[in-house]
């Protein structure tokens, strides 16, 4: 078995993006993110990939975009204000269908905000993270071993579908340090026939491209890109049921807040609330159908969230409104205490049917 | 149900987030449950740091301490700061050397240990933040007080292991005391 070892998750994201064959990183420091960047300044000179410190956030997503380009797996990390600054590029990404990793350790906003942690870069994320119509697969870990897992986990998945993997994780999950084992598995690759690798005069040219200026060309290409989507929709949604089989009020949480979540339900089941977790771990696609089979039974969702109510929106649309959704919310820094979580998950059990 | 959540606070540069670490690898090997979360921000020598320990039987929930088990104050501001949040019964480990005040609690056990001049009498003049470990691990029984420097080897470099034999003799003085 692999040996446990200590890792800050910044560093465990690191570390398995290596794993994964990843030898070309390009970012710009930002707090609480620049572990990665300063892991990776460490190893790449040593396995010969690359490691670049970009003039800007803008630069380094577009060096990815050339990256991609030329068929290699390779990353981006930074936090909000440097990943809104990226969305021109991840929007070009989609554009081009170029497969990608960027990894948001998410910080208080808007605007310059805070250096404490925060998720209030889930509309961002998953709504669009730049102009025009497309979708990122958004993957959010909970754990120091998640952080690993879903590195590798969201390679795989931009290769296979040709788009964008945003691994939307926060300053805590990003500081804190826990046990992990780098489980000796084998990475899987994708052929890459559309990479800019030379023909060797043996093929036509691959043109990497988002310029589309015939209006029917354009809208084809973004109706065959959402065929892809609804493709995704159906087989890669992710989820933990928590305490779920006889469940009369849903939490609903994600990454750090998932944490203090599992804390007050804890201490809500000694008080003999039927209290369980779905914990998305895909935000988009999101689990929607996992949500709407728990609003078949449960009678109220409560929303715990460090921000000011964005995955209560899609909380609600998958439930379809059949059962009432609170929100128990902390924002700009701040994190909700498990006795805030009580007592939303306490007042979520008195009220209804 | 066994968990121990322990705050370590005190002025950057005292070692408040190397003896958490110390701790965390310390659970690490006796294949216990943790999580260590260090304050971040714009710190420095001087200003406050603090860092969350917790060594559990069951898998760690939130890796956020909001009611101590156990206190370690390194200065005034980090005692002032979380006296009350420790959970009554639970344990509050003073560097009496520079905090002169008292607690005035009486629903926790008190441990004044003059840390820092211990540490500097015996020649290890940065270590009352093991001199504390030391007594704290006396004390709660959070882990073993074996394989101290097999501990140390796991995350102190190589070219600094003439270190660990100080750091060993730091945390035997608190344990001691």
């Amino acid at each position: 078995m692999a040996e446990k070892v200590l890792m800050k998750g910044n560093e465990a994201i690191a570390e398995a993006a290596i794993r994964a064959g990843c030898r070309h990183y390009f970012g710009y420091p930002i707090t609480p993110q620049t572990e990665i960047a300063a892991y990776m300044a460490k190893k790449m000179p040593k396995i010969g990939g690359t490691f670049l410190q970009a003039e800007s956030e803008i630069a380094a997503i577009n060096m990815v975009y050339g990256v991609s380009s030329a068929g290699f797996r390779v990353m981006t990390s930074s936090s909000s204000p440097g990943v809104s600054l990226k969305s021109e590029g991840l929007s070009y990404l989609a554009g081009c269908d170029l497969p990608a990793l960027v990894v948001n350790v998410q910080r208080g906003g808007p605007g310059l905000g805070g250096i404490q942690p925060s998720q209030s870069d889930y509309f961002m994320a998953t709504k669009g993270g730049g102009h025009g119509d497309f979708r990122m697969i958004v993957l959010a870990p909970a754990s120091v071993q998640e952080m690993a897992g879903l590195t590798f986990k969201a390679f795989e998945l931009a290769d296979q579908y040709r788009m964008t993997a945003m691994l939307l994780a926060d300053g805590t999950l990003g500081q804190m340090m826990e046990a992990i084992t780098f489980p000796e598995t084998e990475v899987r690759t994708f052929d890459k026939p559309w990479a800019v690798t030379g023909t060797q005069m043996k093929r036509p040219h691959n043109i990497i491209n988002s310029l589309a200026l015939v209006p029917d060309v354009l809208e084809k290409m973004n109706f065959d890109r959402y065929k892809k989507y609804a493709e995704i929709e159906e087989k890669e949604p992710m989820y933990e049921s928590y305490m779920m089989d006889d469940a009369e009020i849903c939490v609903v949480a994600f990454g750090i807040a998932s944490r203090v979540s599992k804390n007050a339900i804890m201490a809500a089941r000694a008080e003999g609330i039927k209290v369980g977790m779905i914990r998305p771990i895909t935000l988009w696609p999101f689990p929607t159908k996992a949500l709407a089979e728990a609003a078949q039974k449960c009678r109220a969702f409560v929303s715990v969230e460090l921000n000011m109510g964005q995955m209560i929106e899609d909380v609600r649309l998958a439930t379809g409104c059949a059962r009432p959704v609170s929100l128990c919310n902390r924002a700009g820094g701040m994190i909700p205490t498990p006795d805030h979580v009580l007592a939303s998950i306490r007042e979520a059990n008195k009220g209804g049917n | 149900m066994a968990t121990s959540q322990i705050l370590i606070a005190g002025f950057g540069g005292q070692g408040v987030l190397f003896a958490g670490k110390f701790l965390a690898y310390k659970a690490l090997t006796e294949n216990k449950q943790l999580s260590w979360l260090p304050s971040y921000g714009p710190e420095m020598r001087g200003g406050t740091a603090n860092c969350s320990v917790i060594i559990s039987d069951d898998p760690v929930g939130s890796p956020i301490i909001t009611t101590p088990d156990c206190l370690i104050a390194m200065n005034r501001p980090s005692l002032d700061k979380y006296v009350d949040a420790v959970a009554p019964g639970g344990m509050i480990l003073v560097d009496s050397s520079l905090i002169s005040v008292e607690v005035e609690r009486t629903d926790v056990r008190t441990f004044y240990i003059p840390a820092t001049k211990m540490a500097n009498d015996a020649g290890f003049a940065t270590l009352a933040n093991m001199v504390l470990v030391g007594k704290l691990i006396k004390e709660s029984g959070v882990v073993s007080f074996e394989n101290n420097k097999e501990t140390f080897e796991k995350f102190i470099p190589a070219k600094k292991a003439n270190l660990i034999e100080i750091n060993c003799q730091a945390l035997q003085t608190g344990y001691d005391y």
